[in-house]
Parts: structure tokens; C-alpha cells; sequence
């Protein structure tokens, strides 16, 4: 298989140019699908050419499958790079770039849609053998009753189409479960196109940990460590970090091989993330869901495998397959600690609701072992139709208490203006005593009040 | 400080043997603007755009055939904000005729109605009917036959 020579990437903000940037450390050309809002932009000037998909808001541009594939094939490009979020995980861009004989950067579509469906991602779990939380579908009311007094409260009832965070509701109490039941399927029908909905125990206090694949799509899957991303607030990753501080070495192992053996299950392709909270006190885990993407805190994974994880992605979309850099990273393990705060556009004042406005100033942390991905810079617009992310920070040490320390440092010099940040946020985190202990759960942030 | 006219005779010179088309010069109080005759023409770029590099850059390898066969996005005309031209409401290949060798739907001089069919953006084979949207006169095609069109790209010009 040849190597690739121009890729269309059909996303926007810190990840496209990311995805530039390896692109040009390979020598390979890239055609930038903006909308009209992105035109201005730094990925948009940093493309080696930019098409305008539309106007600003995401149905009428980057969610246009057939204008994303049009705009890629009449530009010369071969392959599609779909970042994170958008169309990443959309079976239909796969589909119609099969069609086409265009290539994603990413996995075929039976797989998206095994993993994207999260009742069938439960099966296919099972069917791996690895651990799920207990639950399961209920296409009636009667049955979910039944089912749910089974599992006991508390319970989760969540939506098929949903995953990272959305479409959960909690159930404290069974008297509730139809109501909740109701609105539920109702809210995902709504907002994912599917009604569907199932329940699962809540699992009081866990850590979300997950853990980085890549596949070969012939069955070969490596495994390149796990990250610990349970700073959340409601439910959405605010700091991830590798190794995951605390665990058990048997708990670390089993988590990586069940991660294997979920992806060997799918003969995945490509690079992924399998999803698993963990109750590290009682040394279990469950499956959570799988990422058929690239991931926002990838860049930890980055620093302490030196493996470049997107241009992976593109050597195994083209047929190289898996590099053996990778190959011998994985079998070496991790080098130091890395973790990473997402810097975003959000008002603490305003319960973190996103910020949207324009970036007055911008100055981004640099030194020894500090990375920093963003597509902010003075004068930047954070348009309203878009995630709020503005940044990443993410600092590497020799060991935990090191990278930590240049993560405060990197924090407390990074200044952006124009905005609202949970910059404040983040510098409270990484001072608070229980994150430095390491191991926090995902009800954390939560618990200790961080959200000033 | 200020420009005399035997400044800006210089700078006219050092454009003129430049390979440059436009030139802007800012200093306390003057603002000195150049153009190049015919840089305002169609392959002109609106000043303060952003850079549109055209795919088959020279990293491009020549004998990429995708390539080739892929048309050069027009730039949009320095006109392209006024109200007389119609812009791309999509992205996709024009087209300036119902289907290959027949006349185009309307000529640099045809009158249109604000309904009348100006031309089609094809998106993964699905045809889009362009509208006038105005009624006037065409002045000018922007637009080539075939070509991609991004989002709001000027197509014609129509004047009232």
C-alpha cells in the first residue's frame, strides 16, 4: 500500500491542527473542511487548503456527510481524517466513503456501528468476555420494572445513541423509574434519533478508567496503557492523566487485557479507546463503552509512549499497518507520567455553562516537558456553535509528583482573556491535597467543592 | 513624517518591478493603498482574506492525476461582498449547463427573474437548482464550468 499523499480532515479547533501538524511531518498535503464561522481560524490557515463546507452552524457544515465526502474527493484527497466528535463516529460517513472507495481514517462501519449502538457494545463485551455492569434492555415499562428490581437502585437509565456523558439519567428510587423511564426515551429519541434506552446499576464510587488500542483490523491489537479520567463534572473529562495513579498491578493488567480482548473481538481498526469504570477498592471493573476515534486526551498517551498516535492512525488506514515503534513502545510500558487539563471557554460564575465570545489574549505555557495543543491564539473566535474547548495543557515528569508540579506551574502561567476559563478550576484541582494523593473518584470534584 | 509625491513615485517604481500586485503602507496618519491594474480582476483575492491555496500546489506531484482533474477554485472577485453577487448557498461542483454540451442556462448579458435558474451544485450526485435570486442582468460568471465551489463563493454577478 502506498502512503498517503493529501488527507481532507473534517473537523475543526485544537484537533485539526493537530492532525495538520502530523500530516506535514509526513509530507503529506491537507485540504481543511471549515465552516463559514472557522474561516479565520488557525487550522484554517494552517491547512494547505481550506473549503468552506457552509454556515456556521454544525448541521449545516461539518455534520454534512455528503458535502464532507464531496468536498473531499473533488479536492484530490483520498482519505478522511474525522477527528473527534462531528462525524468521527458516524456510520454514515463510513458507509458512503466505502461506497466511494474513499478512505476513512478509522474504523469500518460494522464496526462503528457495533460499538456505537451501546446495548449491542454490551453484548459484544459479553461475548469478549469482559465484565459489564449489571443491567440490561427494556422494551416495555413492565419489563424495565422487573429488570430494575432486579438490579436495585440506584440505577442509570441510559440511552443507546448516547455515550460520553450524554443521555444518562439517574434512578435513586424504583417508585421513580417510570417517569424517568418516560422522559428518557423521549430526550434520546430527541436528541440521537433513537428512542431506545437501558438500564445499569450506578456504580457509586468508581474511576473512569480507559485504556488506548490500536488495531491492525486483521485481529492484531496493541495496547499502549490506560488513562485515569475521573475529574469530571457531569460526566464530561476535565483532567486525564497515565498511568492511572494507585492501581493494583493485577487490576492494571486485567483492565489492559480485557481492553485487547474487546478490540481482537471486533478485529478493530485503528486507533480506539475502551472505556471501563473501576472500583479499585474491590479490585473490579466493568465495561463502559468504546471510542472508535481519536480522543481528546490522547496526548498523555503521547508523552509517556513517545508514540505518535495519529500518524498511526493514518499508516494502518493506508495498510502499513501498526509501526514498530509502537509495537516496541507497547512492550515497554510507559516512561514517566503525563497529565492534562482542558482548558475551555466556560463561565464558573454561569455553573460553567460555555463562554463564546472573542480571545483578547492568549498566552500558552511552555518548558521541558510541557505541551500544549491549541488553536487559540489573540484575537481567535470561540464561536457559539462549537464545544468550548480552547486547549490543552498537558505536562510529562519522571514521575507523578513531577509532572504534577510543572502542570501547576504551566497553569498558573497560562493566561487567557476575552473569555471566561475554568482556568481558576483547574489551579484549585491540581493544589487540592486529595488529587495530589492521586486515585480520586469520579464523584470528586463534586465532593471537595472545586467548582468555586 | 509624511510621503511626498516623489516618495510614493518610488514606491510605485518598487512595486511595478516587484511580483507583487497590491501593496499597503500604514504609518502615523497615511495610509498608502497600490494595486496593480487587473488585480481586482476575477483571479484577484479580496484583500485581508485568508490565503487560499489552490490543491495542486508545487508539493503537489505532477503526475497526480486526482489532482489534475480536480479544477482550481476560483478566488472570490474583490466584488464578491457586494450585493450584486450571487454566492454558492452550498458547496459542490457548478454547473453551468443542464448536462454536458448543452448551452449554459444563462450568458453574460441574459436577463433573469428572481427564480430563474442560473446554474446547478452537484453534491455526491445530487443536483441543486441555483436561483437568480434578483432580478436584473448578468454582468459577470465567476464560476467555471465543472469547478468545485466552496460556501459562498461568488458564482455571477448580477446587476439590477
Amino acid at each position: 500500500m502506498q502512503p498517503l499523499r493529501r488527507i481532507f480532515i473534517a473537523n475543526r479547533g485544537e484537533i485539526a491542527l493537530r492532525v495538520i501538524r502530523t500530516c506535514r511531518r509526513l509530507g503529506i498535503e491537507t485540504v481543511l473542511g471549515v465552516s463559514a464561522a472557522d474561516r479565520d481560524s488557525l487550522p484554517a490557515r494552517s491547512a494547505d487548503r481550506t473549503l468552506c463546507l457552509g454556515p456556521g452552524r454544525p448541521g449545516d457544515s461539518y455534520l454534512k456527510v455528503e458535502t464532507v465526502v464531496h468536498a473531499a474527493q473533488a479536492s484530490g484527497c483520498e482519505a478522511i481524517h474525522p477527528g473527534y466528535g462531528f462525524l468521527s463516529e458516524r456510520p454514515a460517513l463510513a458507509r458512503l466513503c466505502e461506497e466511494e472507495g474513499v478512505i476513512l481514517i478509522g474504523p469500518t462501519t460494522a464496526q462503528l456501528e457495533a460499538v456505537g449502538d451501546k446495548l449491542k457494545a454490551r453484548g459484544h463485551a459479553q461475548a469478549a468476555g469482559v465484565p459489564v455492569v449489571p443491567g440490561g434492555s427494556a422494551e416495555t415499562t413492565a419489563e424495565a420494572l422487573r429488570l430494575g428490581a432486579g438490579i436495585g437502585a440506584p440505577l442509570l437509565v441510559k440511552a443507546v445513541g448516547g455515550g460520553g456523558g450524554r443521555g444518562m439519567k439517574q434512578v435513586l428510587d424504583l417508585k421513580d423509574l417510570p417517569a424517568v423511564l418516560a422522559l428518557a426515551s423521549a430526550e434520546a429519541g430527541a436528541a440521537f434519533g433513537d428512542a431506545r434506552v437501558y438500564l445499569e446499576r450506578l456504580v457509586g464510587r468508581a474511576r473512569h478508567v480507559e485504556v488506548q488500542v490500536l488495531g491492525d483490523g486483521e485481529g492484531g491489537v496493541l495496547q499502549l496503557g490506560e488513562r485515569d479520567c475521573s475529574v469530571q463534572r457531569r460526566y464530561q473529562k476535565l483532567i486525564e492523566e497515565t498511568p492511572a495513579p494507585g492501581l493494583p498491578a493485577p487490576l492494571r493488567s486485567q483492565l489492559h487485557e480485557a481492553a485487547v480482548k474487546f478490540a481482537r473481538h471486533l478485529r478493530y481498526r485503528g486507533a480506539g479507546t475502551v472505556e471501563f469504570l473501576v472500583d479499585a477498592e474491590r479490585g473490579e471493573f466493568y465495561f463502559l463503552e468504546m471510542n472508535a476515534r481519536i480522543q481528546v486526551e490522547h496526548p498523555v498517551t503521547e508523552a509517556v509512549t513517545g508514540v505518535d498516535l495519529v500518524a498511526e492512525q493514518i499508516r494502518i488506514a493506508s495498510g502499513q499497518g501498526i509501526s514498530a515503534e509502537a509495537v516496541a513502545a507497547a512492550r515497554h510500558g510507559p516512561r514517566g507520567c503525563a497529565i492534562e487539563c482542558r482548558v475551555n471557554a466556560e463561565d464558573p460564575a454561569q455553573d460553567f455553562r460555555p463562554s463564546p465570545g472573542t480571545v483578547t489574549e492568549a498566552a500558552w505555557p511552555e518548558g521541558p516537558g510541557i505541551r500544549v495543543d491549541t488553536h487559540i491564539e489573540r484575537g481567535a473566535r470561540v464561536p457559539p456553535f462549537y464545544d468550548s474547548l480552547l486547549g490543552k495543557v498537558i505536562a510529562w515528569g519522571d514521575d507523578r509528583p513531577a509532572a504534577l508540579a510543572r502542570l501547576r506551574q504551566a497553569i498558573a502561567a497560562t493566561r487567557v482573556a476575552g473569555v471566561a476559563t475554568n482556568l481558576a478550576f483547574h489551579a484549585r484541582v491540581l493544589a487540592d491535597s486529595r488529587f495530589a494523593a492521586g486515585g480520586v473518584d469520579t464523584g470528586f470534584v463534586q465532593e471537595e467543592r472545586l467548582n468555586g | 513624517m509624511s510621503l511626498t509625491a516623489k516618495d510614493i513615485e518610488t514606491i510605485t517604481r518598487l512595486l511595478e518591478a516587484s511580483s507583487f500586485d497590491e501593496l499597503e503602507l500604514e504609518m502615523e496618519g497615511v495610509k498608502l493603498s497600490l494595486r496593480r491594474r487587473g488585480a481586482t480582476t476575477p483571479a484577484g483575492v479580496v484583500a485581508g482574506a485568508p490565503a487560499v491555496v489552490p490543491a495542486a500546489s508545487a508539493a503537489a506531484p505532477a503526475a497526480d492525476a486526482s489532482a489534475a482533474a480536480v479544477p482550481p477554485v476560483t478566488a472570490q472577485p474583490a466584488t464578491a461582498t457586494s450585493a450584486d453577487v450571487l454566492t454558492a448557498p452550498l458547496l459542490g461542483t457548478f454547473y453551468r449547463s443542464p448536462r454536458p454540451g448543452e448551452p449554459p442556462f444563462v450568458e453574460v448579458g441574459a436577463a433573469v427573474e428572481p427564480d430563474t435558474v442560473v446554474g446547478i451544485i452537484e453534491v455526491m450526485k445530487l443536483m441543486n437548482a441555483v436561483h437568480a435570486g434578483r432580478k436584473g442582468r448578468v454582468a459577470e460568471v465567476f464560476a467555471q464550468d465543472g469547478a468545485l465551489v466552496e460556501y459562498g463563493q461568488a458564482l455571477l454577478r448580477i446587476e439590477a
